[in-house]
Protein backbone atom coordinates (compact mmCIF):
# COMPACT_ATOMS: atom_id res chain seq x y z
CA UNK A 1 0.00 0.00 0.00
CA UNK A 2 1.12 3.40 -0.68
CA UNK A 3 -0.33 6.91 -1.01
CA UNK A 4 -0.12 9.25 -3.74
CA UNK A 5 -0.38 12.58 -3.17
CA UNK A 6 -1.81 14.63 -6.44
CA UNK A 7 -3.19 18.37 -6.65
CA UNK A 8 -4.77 18.24 -3.36
CA UNK A 9 -5.72 14.36 -2.96
CA UNK A 10 -4.29 11.50 -1.08
CA UNK A 11 -5.16 8.62 -2.90
CA UNK A 12 -3.87 5.24 -1.59
CA UNK A 13 -2.76 2.54 -4.67
CA UNK A 14 -2.26 -1.40 -3.36
CA UNK A 15 0.94 -3.11 -4.11
CA UNK A 16 -0.01 -4.98 -7.64
CA UNK A 17 -1.23 -0.88 -8.70
CA UNK A 18 1.27 1.02 -10.58
CA UNK A 19 0.44 4.92 -10.07
CA UNK A 20 -1.42 4.49 -13.63
CA UNK A 21 -3.84 1.93 -12.42
CA UNK A 22 -4.72 4.07 -9.38
CA UNK A 23 -5.04 6.89 -10.55
CA UNK A 24 -7.30 5.87 -12.99
CA UNK A 25 -9.04 3.70 -10.22
CA UNK A 26 -9.77 6.94 -8.37
CA UNK A 27 -11.56 8.59 -11.42
CA UNK A 28 -8.10 10.89 -12.27
CA UNK A 29 -8.83 11.49 -15.70
CA UNK A 30 -4.66 10.94 -16.91
CA UNK A 31 -3.61 10.80 -19.96
CA UNK A 32 -2.65 7.30 -21.09
CA UNK A 33 -2.07 5.25 -24.21
CA UNK A 34 -0.21 1.97 -24.56
CA UNK A 35 0.11 1.40 -21.02
CA UNK A 36 2.78 -0.45 -21.50
CA UNK A 37 6.24 1.80 -21.04
CA UNK A 38 6.35 3.05 -25.28
CA UNK A 39 3.96 6.06 -26.02
CA UNK A 40 4.86 8.06 -23.05
CA UNK A 41 1.41 9.31 -22.51
CA UNK A 42 0.72 9.23 -19.01
CA UNK A 43 4.01 11.11 -18.30
CA UNK A 44 3.68 12.62 -15.07
CA UNK A 45 6.51 14.29 -12.35
CA UNK A 46 7.57 12.95 -8.66
CA UNK A 47 7.98 15.72 -6.96
CA UNK A 48 9.79 14.34 -3.74
CA UNK A 49 11.66 11.34 -4.82
CA UNK A 50 13.34 10.04 -7.57
CA UNK A 51 11.79 7.66 -9.75
CA UNK A 52 13.57 4.17 -10.12
CA UNK A 53 15.06 4.20 -13.79
CA UNK A 54 12.53 1.60 -14.87
CA UNK A 55 10.07 3.97 -14.46
CA UNK A 56 11.73 6.40 -17.10
CA UNK A 57 13.12 4.07 -19.83
CA UNK A 58 12.60 5.93 -22.95
CA UNK A 59 12.46 9.19 -21.40
CA UNK A 60 14.83 12.47 -22.54
CA UNK A 61 18.02 12.89 -20.18
CA UNK A 62 16.91 16.31 -19.01
CA UNK A 63 13.41 14.94 -18.38
CA UNK A 64 14.77 12.33 -15.89
CA UNK A 65 17.08 14.35 -14.22
CA UNK A 66 13.51 15.95 -13.78
CA UNK A 67 11.82 13.70 -12.10
CA UNK A 68 9.20 12.91 -14.74
CA UNK A 69 8.54 9.02 -15.20
CA UNK A 70 6.07 6.82 -16.87
CA UNK A 71 3.00 6.07 -14.54
CA UNK A 72 2.52 2.79 -16.17
CA UNK A 73 5.40 1.68 -14.91
CA UNK A 74 6.01 2.68 -11.39
CA UNK A 75 4.18 0.45 -8.51
CA UNK A 76 5.65 2.73 -5.74
CA UNK A 77 7.12 1.13 -2.24
CA UNK A 78 6.31 4.36 -0.64
CA UNK A 79 4.45 7.51 -0.24
CA UNK A 80 5.16 9.53 -3.36
CA UNK A 81 3.83 13.14 -4.56
CA UNK A 82 3.45 13.38 -7.96
CA UNK A 83 2.09 15.97 -10.59
CA UNK A 84 0.84 16.31 -14.01
CA UNK A 85 3.47 17.95 -16.33
CA UNK A 86 3.45 21.79 -16.86
CA UNK A 87 3.36 21.75 -20.30
CA UNK A 88 3.42 18.69 -23.33
CA UNK A 89 6.75 16.64 -22.59
CA UNK A 90 6.49 15.62 -26.65
CA UNK A 91 6.35 18.45 -29.25
CA UNK A 92 3.34 17.84 -30.97
CA UNK A 93 2.27 18.76 -34.83
CA UNK A 94 -1.02 19.13 -36.81
CA UNK A 95 -0.62 17.74 -40.10
CA UNK A 96 -2.76 17.48 -43.25
CA UNK A 97 -3.80 13.82 -44.37
CA UNK A 98 -3.16 14.07 -48.32
CA UNK A 99 -3.95 10.23 -49.11
CA UNK A 100 -5.64 7.72 -47.90
CA UNK A 101 -5.95 4.13 -49.99
CA UNK A 102 -5.95 0.68 -49.23
CA UNK A 103 -3.13 -1.84 -49.45
CA UNK A 104 -4.95 -4.78 -48.49
CA UNK A 105 -8.01 -5.37 -47.00
CA UNK A 106 -6.76 -5.22 -43.73
CA UNK A 107 -4.28 -2.57 -44.22
CA UNK A 108 -5.35 1.18 -44.93
CA UNK A 109 -2.38 3.94 -45.89
CA UNK A 110 -2.36 7.29 -44.56
CA UNK A 111 -0.02 10.15 -46.04
CA UNK A 112 0.41 12.76 -43.94
CA UNK A 113 2.17 16.12 -45.06
CA UNK A 114 5.81 16.40 -43.24
CA UNK A 115 6.11 19.77 -41.50
CA UNK A 116 9.46 21.55 -41.86
CA UNK A 117 10.28 21.37 -38.09
CA UNK A 118 9.80 17.47 -38.17
CA UNK A 119 12.35 15.30 -38.07
CA UNK A 120 12.14 11.44 -38.35
CA UNK A 121 13.99 8.44 -39.15
CA UNK A 122 12.71 5.42 -40.97
CA UNK A 123 11.40 2.70 -38.45
CA UNK A 124 10.24 5.27 -35.67
CA UNK A 125 6.63 5.72 -34.54
CA UNK A 126 4.50 8.80 -33.37
CA UNK A 127 1.53 8.97 -31.22
CA UNK A 128 -1.72 10.23 -33.18
CA UNK A 129 -3.50 12.17 -30.26
CA UNK A 130 -7.88 11.94 -31.10
CA UNK A 131 -9.64 15.13 -29.58
CA UNK A 132 -11.33 13.31 -27.04
CA UNK A 133 -7.78 12.49 -25.58
CA UNK A 134 -8.09 8.33 -27.04
CA UNK A 135 -3.99 7.99 -28.08
CA UNK A 136 -2.23 5.03 -30.20
CA UNK A 137 1.13 4.89 -31.34
CA UNK A 138 1.88 4.06 -35.50
CA UNK A 139 5.13 3.29 -36.84
CA UNK A 140 6.23 5.55 -39.59
CA UNK A 141 6.85 3.48 -43.01
CA UNK A 142 7.96 6.08 -45.10
CA UNK A 143 11.63 7.46 -44.69
CA UNK A 144 13.00 11.06 -45.08
CA UNK A 145 15.41 10.06 -47.92
CA UNK A 146 12.77 9.06 -50.45
CA UNK A 147 9.73 10.48 -49.35
CA UNK A 148 8.11 13.87 -49.18
CA UNK A 149 5.15 12.72 -46.85
CA UNK A 150 4.84 10.67 -43.84
CA UNK A 151 3.17 7.27 -44.31
CA UNK A 152 1.01 5.16 -42.04
CA UNK A 153 -0.03 1.62 -41.78
CA UNK A 154 -3.29 1.10 -40.16
CA UNK A 155 -4.18 -2.47 -39.48
CA UNK A 156 -7.80 -3.07 -38.73
CA UNK A 157 -8.07 -4.35 -35.04
CA UNK A 158 -11.03 -5.83 -33.84
CA UNK A 159 -12.89 -3.26 -31.10
CA UNK A 160 -9.88 -0.80 -31.96
CA UNK A 161 -11.35 2.68 -32.04
CA UNK A 162 -8.16 5.01 -32.72
CA UNK A 163 -7.85 2.23 -35.62
CA UNK A 164 -11.48 2.31 -36.74
CA UNK A 165 -11.70 6.15 -36.75
CA UNK A 166 -8.48 6.30 -38.99
CA UNK A 167 -9.89 3.43 -41.41
CA UNK A 168 -13.22 4.49 -41.64
CA UNK A 169 -13.67 8.18 -40.72
CA UNK A 170 -10.35 10.32 -41.48
CA UNK A 171 -10.36 11.63 -45.15
CA UNK A 172 -8.00 13.45 -47.47
CA UNK A 173 -8.11 16.84 -46.39
CA UNK A 174 -8.66 16.13 -42.21
CA UNK A 175 -5.75 17.24 -40.13
CA UNK A 176 -3.92 14.40 -37.14
CA UNK A 177 -3.02 16.18 -34.20
CA UNK A 178 0.80 13.62 -33.58
CA UNK A 179 3.79 13.87 -31.45
CA UNK A 180 7.33 14.52 -32.56
CA UNK A 181 9.01 11.08 -33.53
CA UNK A 182 10.06 8.54 -31.11
CA UNK A 183 11.92 5.47 -30.57
CA UNK A 184 15.34 4.00 -31.74
CA UNK A 185 13.98 1.35 -33.97
CA UNK A 186 16.43 3.36 -37.00
CA UNK A 187 19.00 2.79 -39.60
CA UNK A 188 21.94 4.13 -38.07
CA UNK A 189 24.88 5.52 -39.63
CA UNK A 190 28.38 3.53 -39.88
CA UNK A 191 26.59 0.52 -40.82
CA UNK A 192 26.88 0.18 -44.65
CA UNK A 193 28.61 -2.99 -44.45
CA UNK A 194 27.08 -4.90 -41.79
CA UNK A 195 23.95 -7.43 -42.10
CA UNK A 196 20.49 -6.18 -41.71
CA UNK A 197 17.81 -8.79 -40.59
CA UNK A 198 14.43 -7.55 -40.66
CA UNK A 199 11.66 -9.47 -39.19
CA UNK A 200 7.90 -8.45 -38.74
CA UNK A 201 4.47 -9.55 -38.93
CA UNK A 202 1.63 -8.09 -40.08
CA UNK A 203 1.93 -4.30 -40.04
CA UNK A 204 4.86 -4.50 -38.47
CA UNK A 205 6.43 -4.35 -42.32
CA UNK A 206 5.56 -0.82 -42.29
CA UNK A 207 9.06 0.26 -40.27
CA UNK A 208 10.95 -2.26 -41.48
CA UNK A 209 9.97 -1.39 -45.09
CA UNK A 210 11.08 1.89 -44.48
CA UNK A 211 14.67 1.20 -43.01
CA UNK A 212 15.25 -0.89 -45.89
CA UNK A 213 14.31 2.04 -48.42
CA UNK A 214 16.72 4.30 -46.40
CA UNK A 215 19.18 1.88 -45.97
CA UNK A 216 20.02 1.08 -49.69
CA UNK A 217 19.21 4.45 -50.81
CA UNK A 218 22.20 5.61 -48.80
CA UNK A 219 24.17 3.10 -49.72
CA UNK A 220 24.20 -0.06 -47.57
CA UNK A 221 26.34 -2.72 -48.96
CA UNK A 222 25.58 -5.44 -46.81
CA UNK A 223 22.79 -8.14 -46.84
CA UNK A 224 19.28 -7.34 -45.84
CA UNK A 225 17.09 -10.15 -45.38
CA UNK A 226 13.14 -8.67 -44.40
CA UNK A 227 11.25 -11.56 -43.54
CA UNK A 228 7.45 -10.70 -43.53
CA UNK A 229 5.20 -12.94 -41.75
CA UNK A 230 1.55 -12.96 -41.74
CA UNK A 231 -1.59 -16.13 -40.82
CA UNK A 232 -2.99 -16.07 -43.44
CA UNK A 233 -1.91 -14.52 -47.38
CA UNK A 234 -4.64 -11.86 -47.22
CA UNK A 235 -2.10 -9.94 -44.18
CA UNK A 236 0.75 -9.93 -46.44
CA UNK A 237 1.06 -6.48 -48.47
CA UNK A 238 3.66 -4.33 -50.38
CA UNK A 239 4.49 -7.94 -52.13
CA UNK A 240 4.92 -6.61 -55.50
CA UNK A 241 6.91 -3.44 -54.34
CA UNK A 242 8.89 -5.83 -52.13
CA UNK A 243 9.78 -7.81 -55.13
CA UNK A 244 10.67 -5.25 -57.23
CA UNK A 245 12.89 -4.19 -54.82
CA UNK A 246 14.74 -7.08 -54.26
CA UNK A 247 14.80 -7.05 -58.58
CA UNK A 248 16.87 -3.63 -58.10
CA UNK A 249 19.12 -4.40 -55.49
CA UNK A 250 21.08 -7.70 -55.30
CA UNK A 251 21.89 -7.36 -51.74
CA UNK A 252 18.32 -6.93 -50.74
CA UNK A 253 16.02 -10.43 -49.82
CA UNK A 254 12.19 -10.69 -49.79
CA UNK A 255 11.29 -13.33 -47.57
CA UNK A 256 7.63 -13.39 -47.06
CA UNK A 257 5.70 -16.41 -45.22
CA UNK A 258 2.22 -17.44 -44.23
CA UNK A 259 1.73 -19.30 -40.88
CA UNK A 260 -1.26 -20.90 -40.61
CA UNK A 261 -2.24 -22.10 -44.22
CA UNK A 262 -0.14 -23.38 -47.61
CA UNK A 263 -0.43 -19.82 -49.16
CA UNK A 264 -1.15 -21.51 -53.04
CA UNK A 265 1.54 -18.24 -53.74
CA UNK A 266 4.64 -19.28 -55.94
CA UNK A 267 7.18 -17.79 -53.25
CA UNK A 268 5.43 -17.48 -50.09
CA UNK A 269 6.38 -20.21 -47.66
CA UNK A 270 4.87 -21.95 -44.81
CA UNK A 271 6.26 -21.26 -41.58
CA UNK A 272 6.73 -18.28 -39.21
CA UNK A 273 8.58 -15.65 -40.19
CA UNK A 274 11.02 -15.30 -37.09
CA UNK A 275 11.22 -19.56 -37.10
CA UNK A 276 12.60 -19.08 -40.86
CA UNK A 277 15.07 -16.24 -40.20
CA UNK A 278 16.77 -17.51 -37.00
CA UNK A 279 16.03 -21.78 -38.79
CA UNK A 280 18.37 -19.56 -42.18
CA UNK A 281 20.71 -17.30 -39.87
CA UNK A 282 21.60 -19.60 -37.25
CA UNK A 283 24.86 -17.22 -36.74
CA UNK A 284 23.99 -13.23 -35.76
CA UNK A 285 27.22 -12.53 -35.02
CA UNK A 286 27.52 -8.86 -36.10
CA UNK A 287 24.49 -8.75 -37.63
CA UNK A 288 21.94 -5.75 -36.50
CA UNK A 289 18.15 -6.99 -36.13
CA UNK A 290 14.80 -5.20 -36.26
CA UNK A 291 11.94 -6.87 -34.93
CA UNK A 292 8.86 -5.53 -35.74
CA UNK A 293 5.11 -6.43 -34.33
CA UNK A 294 3.60 -8.96 -32.16
CA UNK A 295 4.87 -8.67 -29.13
CA UNK A 296 5.57 -12.55 -28.13
CA UNK A 297 7.30 -12.69 -31.86
CA UNK A 298 9.28 -9.67 -30.73
CA UNK A 299 10.23 -10.99 -27.00
CA UNK A 300 11.30 -14.80 -28.38
CA UNK A 301 13.47 -13.34 -31.14
CA UNK A 302 15.33 -10.67 -29.02
CA UNK A 303 16.50 -13.82 -27.07
CA UNK A 304 16.89 -16.34 -29.90
CA UNK A 305 18.53 -13.76 -31.94
CA UNK A 306 20.75 -12.86 -29.21
CA UNK A 307 21.76 -16.14 -27.96
CA UNK A 308 22.24 -16.85 -31.78
CA UNK A 309 25.36 -14.40 -31.23
CA UNK A 310 24.07 -10.48 -32.04
CA UNK A 311 24.60 -8.02 -29.47
CA UNK A 312 22.30 -6.78 -27.07
CA UNK A 313 22.27 -3.63 -28.45
CA UNK A 314 22.45 -4.18 -31.97
CA UNK A 315 18.71 -5.69 -31.95
CA UNK A 316 16.43 -3.41 -31.93
CA UNK A 317 12.56 -3.74 -31.53
CA UNK A 318 9.04 -2.20 -31.48
CA UNK A 319 6.36 -4.42 -30.37
CA UNK A 320 2.99 -3.61 -31.12
CA UNK A 321 0.97 -3.75 -28.59
CA UNK A 322 -3.03 -3.74 -28.61
CA UNK A 323 -4.13 -2.22 -25.59
CA UNK A 324 -7.97 -2.08 -25.23
CA UNK A 325 -7.38 0.51 -22.12
CA UNK A 326 -10.16 1.43 -20.12
CA UNK A 327 -11.45 4.85 -19.74
CA UNK A 328 -11.10 6.30 -16.50
CA UNK A 329 -14.32 5.51 -13.96
CA UNK A 330 -15.61 8.97 -12.58
CA UNK A 331 -15.19 9.38 -9.40
CA UNK B 1 49.86 2.10 -6.14
CA UNK B 2 47.82 -1.47 -6.57
CA UNK B 3 45.34 -1.50 -9.14
CA UNK B 4 42.14 -3.44 -7.89
CA UNK B 5 40.94 -6.22 -9.48
CA UNK B 6 38.10 -4.13 -11.49
CA UNK B 7 41.53 -2.17 -13.33
CA UNK B 8 43.53 -5.27 -13.54
CA UNK B 9 40.73 -6.63 -15.42
CA UNK B 10 39.88 -4.10 -17.56
CA UNK B 11 37.60 -1.74 -16.17
CA UNK B 12 34.28 -1.04 -18.25
CA UNK B 13 35.57 -2.18 -21.26
CA UNK B 14 36.08 -5.38 -19.98
CA UNK B 15 32.57 -5.44 -18.08
CA UNK B 16 30.57 -4.82 -21.55
CA UNK B 17 32.24 -7.40 -22.94
CA UNK B 18 32.21 -10.05 -20.21
CA UNK B 19 28.18 -9.26 -20.15
CA UNK B 20 27.42 -10.23 -23.62
CA UNK B 21 29.30 -13.57 -22.84
CA UNK B 22 28.15 -14.06 -19.35
CA UNK B 23 24.20 -13.56 -19.85
CA UNK B 24 24.40 -15.67 -23.19
CA UNK B 25 25.98 -18.47 -21.38
CA UNK B 26 23.48 -18.02 -18.43
CA UNK B 27 20.24 -18.14 -20.67
CA UNK B 28 21.67 -21.36 -22.73
CA UNK B 29 22.05 -23.00 -19.29
CA UNK B 30 18.99 -25.49 -18.28
CA UNK B 31 20.04 -25.63 -14.84
CA UNK B 32 19.61 -22.08 -14.06
CA UNK B 33 17.84 -19.87 -17.06
CA UNK B 34 14.54 -20.44 -16.17
CA UNK B 35 15.34 -17.37 -13.28
CA UNK B 36 15.79 -15.45 -15.94
CA UNK B 37 12.29 -16.26 -17.30
CA UNK B 38 10.15 -13.19 -18.97
CA UNK B 39 12.61 -10.03 -17.59
CA UNK B 40 13.06 -7.64 -19.80
CA UNK B 41 16.15 -8.15 -21.47
CA UNK B 42 18.11 -4.81 -21.34
CA UNK B 43 17.13 -4.78 -17.61
CA UNK B 44 18.76 -7.82 -16.98
CA UNK B 45 21.65 -7.14 -18.99
CA UNK B 46 22.09 -3.82 -16.84
CA UNK B 47 21.44 -6.06 -13.44
CA UNK B 48 24.11 -8.65 -14.92
CA UNK B 49 26.47 -5.53 -15.62
CA UNK B 50 26.44 -4.51 -11.91
CA UNK B 51 27.24 -8.06 -10.66
CA UNK B 52 30.11 -8.02 -13.19
CA UNK B 53 31.44 -4.71 -11.64
CA UNK B 54 31.26 -6.21 -7.89
CA UNK B 55 32.56 -9.28 -8.76
CA UNK B 56 35.63 -7.43 -10.16
CA UNK B 57 35.94 -5.48 -6.97
CA UNK B 58 34.65 -2.39 -8.74
CA UNK B 59 32.92 0.42 -7.36
CA UNK B 60 28.98 -0.89 -6.46
CA UNK B 61 26.43 0.17 -4.62
CA UNK B 62 25.31 -3.13 -3.35
CA UNK B 63 24.68 -3.98 0.10
CA UNK B 64 24.40 -7.38 1.76
CA UNK B 65 20.58 -6.32 2.62
CA UNK B 66 20.35 -5.66 -1.86
CA UNK B 67 21.28 -9.02 -2.42
CA UNK B 68 19.04 -10.87 -0.10
CA UNK B 69 15.73 -8.64 -1.11
CA UNK B 70 16.93 -8.88 -4.31
CA UNK B 71 16.72 -12.36 -4.58
CA UNK B 72 14.02 -13.90 -1.88
CA UNK B 73 11.10 -14.25 -4.98
CA UNK B 74 14.08 -16.60 -6.60
CA UNK B 75 14.64 -18.31 -3.45
CA UNK B 76 10.18 -18.78 -3.22
CA UNK B 77 10.69 -20.60 -6.57
CA UNK B 78 13.63 -22.87 -5.00
CA UNK B 79 16.88 -20.94 -6.34
CA UNK B 80 19.42 -23.32 -4.37
CA UNK B 81 23.59 -23.94 -3.76
CA UNK B 82 23.29 -25.46 -7.42
CA UNK B 83 22.38 -22.52 -8.73
CA UNK B 84 24.66 -20.38 -7.28
CA UNK B 85 27.17 -22.86 -8.36
CA UNK B 86 26.07 -22.86 -12.01
CA UNK B 87 26.48 -18.69 -12.08
CA UNK B 88 29.88 -19.26 -10.46
CA UNK B 89 30.81 -21.67 -12.95
CA UNK B 90 29.47 -19.58 -15.80
CA UNK B 91 31.55 -16.68 -14.53
CA UNK B 92 34.62 -18.20 -14.67
CA UNK B 93 34.45 -19.94 -18.04
CA UNK B 94 33.15 -16.08 -19.46
CA UNK B 95 36.35 -14.59 -17.99
CA UNK B 96 38.52 -17.67 -19.32
CA UNK B 97 37.06 -17.05 -22.46
CA UNK B 98 38.32 -13.63 -22.05
CA UNK B 99 41.64 -14.57 -21.67
CA UNK B 100 41.39 -13.33 -17.54
CA UNK B 101 44.24 -14.64 -16.07
CA UNK B 102 44.02 -17.76 -13.74
CA UNK B 103 44.71 -15.28 -10.42
CA UNK B 104 42.41 -12.67 -11.46
CA UNK B 105 39.48 -15.19 -12.20
CA UNK B 106 40.30 -16.52 -8.96
CA UNK B 107 40.32 -13.38 -6.92
CA UNK B 108 36.81 -12.63 -8.67
CA UNK B 109 35.30 -16.21 -7.98
CA UNK B 110 36.07 -15.52 -4.33
CA UNK B 111 34.35 -12.13 -4.33
CA UNK B 112 31.18 -13.39 -6.02
CA UNK B 113 31.44 -16.55 -3.44
CA UNK B 114 31.62 -14.27 -0.33
CA UNK B 115 27.32 -13.45 -1.43
CA UNK B 116 26.30 -16.89 -1.41
CA UNK B 117 24.27 -16.79 2.11
CA UNK B 118 23.23 -13.36 0.82
CA UNK B 119 21.90 -14.41 -2.23
CA UNK B 120 20.39 -17.80 -0.96
CA UNK B 121 18.65 -16.09 2.17
CA UNK B 122 20.42 -18.01 4.60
Amino acid sequence: MAKLFFENRVLTVTDEETVLDGLLRHGVAVPSGCRSGVCQSCVMKAVDRTPPEAAQTGLRDNLKERGFFLACQWRPDGDVAIALPEQEVLRRFTLPVTGRDDLSPAVVRLRLAVDPAFHYRAGQFINVYRDDGLVRSYSLSSTPVLDSELELHVQKVEGGRVSRWLREEVVVGDHLTVSEPLGDLCYRSGVRERNLLLIGTGTGLGPLYGIAREALESGHHGAIHLYHGSGFPEGLYLRDVLQHLAGDFPNFHYWPSVSRVDSGIPGVRRGRAAALAMAEHPDLRGWLVYLCGHPEMVAATRRTAFLAGARLGDIRADPFIVNAAPEATPA
Amino acid sequence: MNQSLYERIGGDAAIDAAVEIFYRRVLADDRINRFFEGVDMERQAAKQKAFLKFAFGGPNNYTGKDMREGHAHLVKQGLNDSHFDAVMENLAATLKELNVPDELIQEAAAIAESTRNDVLGR
